[in-house]
């Protein structure tokens, strides 16, 4: 599903941020990237995302080689990733439902046909009776539901989530791991960015890929 | 029994109401604001440069065919010529020509009062030898050819000179083209400078919302789609600016129209009138303006698109 060959970025003459990483995320797969800040976790969730291109090696995403793929097979590809950022992204001047309705509505589907299912997850993750507000009235747990939300529309064959639950309490942030552990069973690929030892110590069977140094090293889950 | 009823009406009730399809780009900016200002200002000079050759081009037409409908014959009297005699010669040759109307002699009185603008009235004339000019009235729109009647008269009198008016008119309408030319340059230099403005607001808006476009790459959106959305967010404020400037251009017609009847009795009047005519767009002239005002709106949108178009293929 996704695999990185001798991968490495550097952002302009300066050193590498990482480097000589090898790994590959199979399908219906579940790991936790972590690291202590500044290690690279982000950098490495948008090299996944293919929003920055390596600098050296190779990525392959659906079994295609990143480097060579044409801007509609970037577009089609984004469309099977679903992603959370850790400043959640969303749009200011839209409101809750149309932030999370955005993945569908750029795939020319009509409102009429996406409409109950937006209405559906949101009301699942407790936005219900936020749909009409913009994000800057949100709070900071309720926009990181909206962002997951958003990501999750499209019912991803891979997502990446960054720092996905930083800004909710303990029993929202299972809640919502609870989410992605049945995406998980349900065939997406989960990889999420967090630095919430307890929190991966509750799902044990994840895969760990821990940053540092701008190293990789990868711990295989215990057999669930 | 009624509980479903009830559970049914209940769950209508709560069926969450919300504005949907919002558009992608933020509506109401400063820039954008700027750029309506700016469109408005625009439509409007384009749409007065538009009227005002429509007013010289219509006008044009009117004094070629005035002029062309009419000749004047001019009798140059020699001294001891009986000058009345040649006069009436003249006009019954002239009433027989073919493509002559009617033929009409000023008398002498009244050819002498044409000279008094240059030379004063009471100013004694009898010694002087006045021409005497004969209006002649051409059939049709005036395009025939006098040389028939110009052969006549000069055989039969050869006092008589008679001018046809085609130097005049040719001359009024080389100086109505070129006012018809100027004007169409003008407004040709003000699409221009708007599809510049356009550009910039363009590309500003692009920058501005970089974010937006990040945002929409990485959820799936297509150029295409990004595209679309920018074309559609400037097609808006390329209609309101155009409705704007568009609509204060016919008011401003309008009214003119109602002032060109008091200027018709004021000094200078005439030679307004004699320039724009009545001042007065015919329907053909407010769907000119309209037109602009659609051409304006699309060219926002489609230049927009390709702008945009161009910025996202670099971009990725």
């Amino acid at each position: 599903m996704l695999r990185f060959e001798n991968v490495g970025l550097r952002y302009g003459m300066g050193p590498e941020v990482v480097g000589d990483l090898n790994f590959s995320v199979a399908p219906q797969s579940f790991q936790f990237l972590t690291g202590p800040s500044g290690a690279g976790k982000t950098t490495l969730m948008r090299l996944m995302l293919l929003s920055l291109r390596p600098t050296r090696g190779t990525i392959r995403v659906f079994g295609q080689d990143a480097s060579a793929l044409t801007k509609d097979d970037l577009t089609t590809l984004r469309r099977r990733i679903g992603a959370v950022f850790q400043d959640f992204r969303l749009l200011d001047h839209l409101t809750t439902y149309e932030n999370v309705a955005l993945p569908l509505r750029a795939m020319g589907r009509e409102e009429l046909a996406y409409r109950a299912e937006v209405v559906e997850l949101l009301r699942w993750v407790g936005l219900g009776d936020r749909m009409n507000a913009s994000p800057p009235v949100l709070s900071g747990g309720e926009k990181q539901r909206a962002a997951i939300a958003r990501a999750l529309i499209v019912r991803p064959e891979l997502l990446l989530a960054d720092e996905p639950t930083g800004n909710v309490d303990p029993g929202l942030a299972r809640r919502l791991l609870r989410l992605f552990v049945e995406l998980h069973r349900l065939g997406t690929a989960v990889v999420i960015a967090t630095h919430d030892l307890q929190l991966m110590d509750q799902f044990g069977f994840a895969r760990r890929l821990v940053v540092g140094d701008g190293k990789l090293t990868i711990y295989d889950g215990l057999p669930s | 029994m009624n509980e479903p009823i009830v559970e049914r009406i209940l769950a209508v009730e709560s069926e969450p109401t919300f504005e949907t399809s919002a558009p992608l780009i933020p509506r109401d900016s400063v820039a954008g604001r700027a750029l309506v200002v700016v469109i408005a200002i625009m439509t409007f000079l384009a749409c007065l440069t538009a009227g005002a050759a429509l007013l010289v081009a219509d006008a044009s037409q009117a004094w070629r065919s005035d002029v062309l409908r009419d000749a004047t014959i001019q009798v140059k009297p020699r001294t001891g010529d009986d000058v009345e005699s040649i006069v009436a010669k003249a006009v019954a040759i002239a009433t027989q020509a073919h493509e002559v109307d009617s033929a009409h002699a000023l008398s002498k009185a009244e050819s002498e009062k044409l000279l008094e603008p240059w030379l004063g009235a009471g100013f004694d004339l009898s010694e002087l030898p006045v021409p005497r000019l004969i209006l002649v009235r051409l059939r049709g729109q005036g395009s025939q050819n006098l040389s028939t009647l110009r052969k006549a008269l000069a055989s039969a009198v050869p006092q008589a000179d008679l001018d046809d008016h085609r130097v005049w008119a040719s001359r009024l309408g080389a100086l109505a083209d070129a006012v018809v030319i100027l004007a169409a340059a003008l407004f040709a230099l003000m699409i221009a400078a708007m599809g510049t403005a356009i550009g910039f607001a363009t590309r500003g808006a692009m920058a501005g919302n970089r974010e937006i476009i990040e945002v929409l790459h990485l959820v799936g959106a297509s150029n295409a789609f990004i595209a679309r959305e920018f074309q559609a967010h400037f097609r808006r404020l390329g209609l309101r600016g155009a409705m704007i400037g568009g609509l204060a251009a016919i008011a401003f017609f309008a009214t003119a129209s109602l002032l060109s009847f008091w200027w018709a009795h004021s000094p200078g009047g005439d030679e307004i009138a004699a320039m724009f005519g009545s001042f007065t767009l015919g329907s053909s002239g407010y769907i000119a303006l309209a037109v602009v005002c659609a051409a304006v709106t699309l060219l926002t949108g489609l230049l927009s698109r390709t702008i945009v178009m161009r910025h996202l293929q670099a971009l990725q």
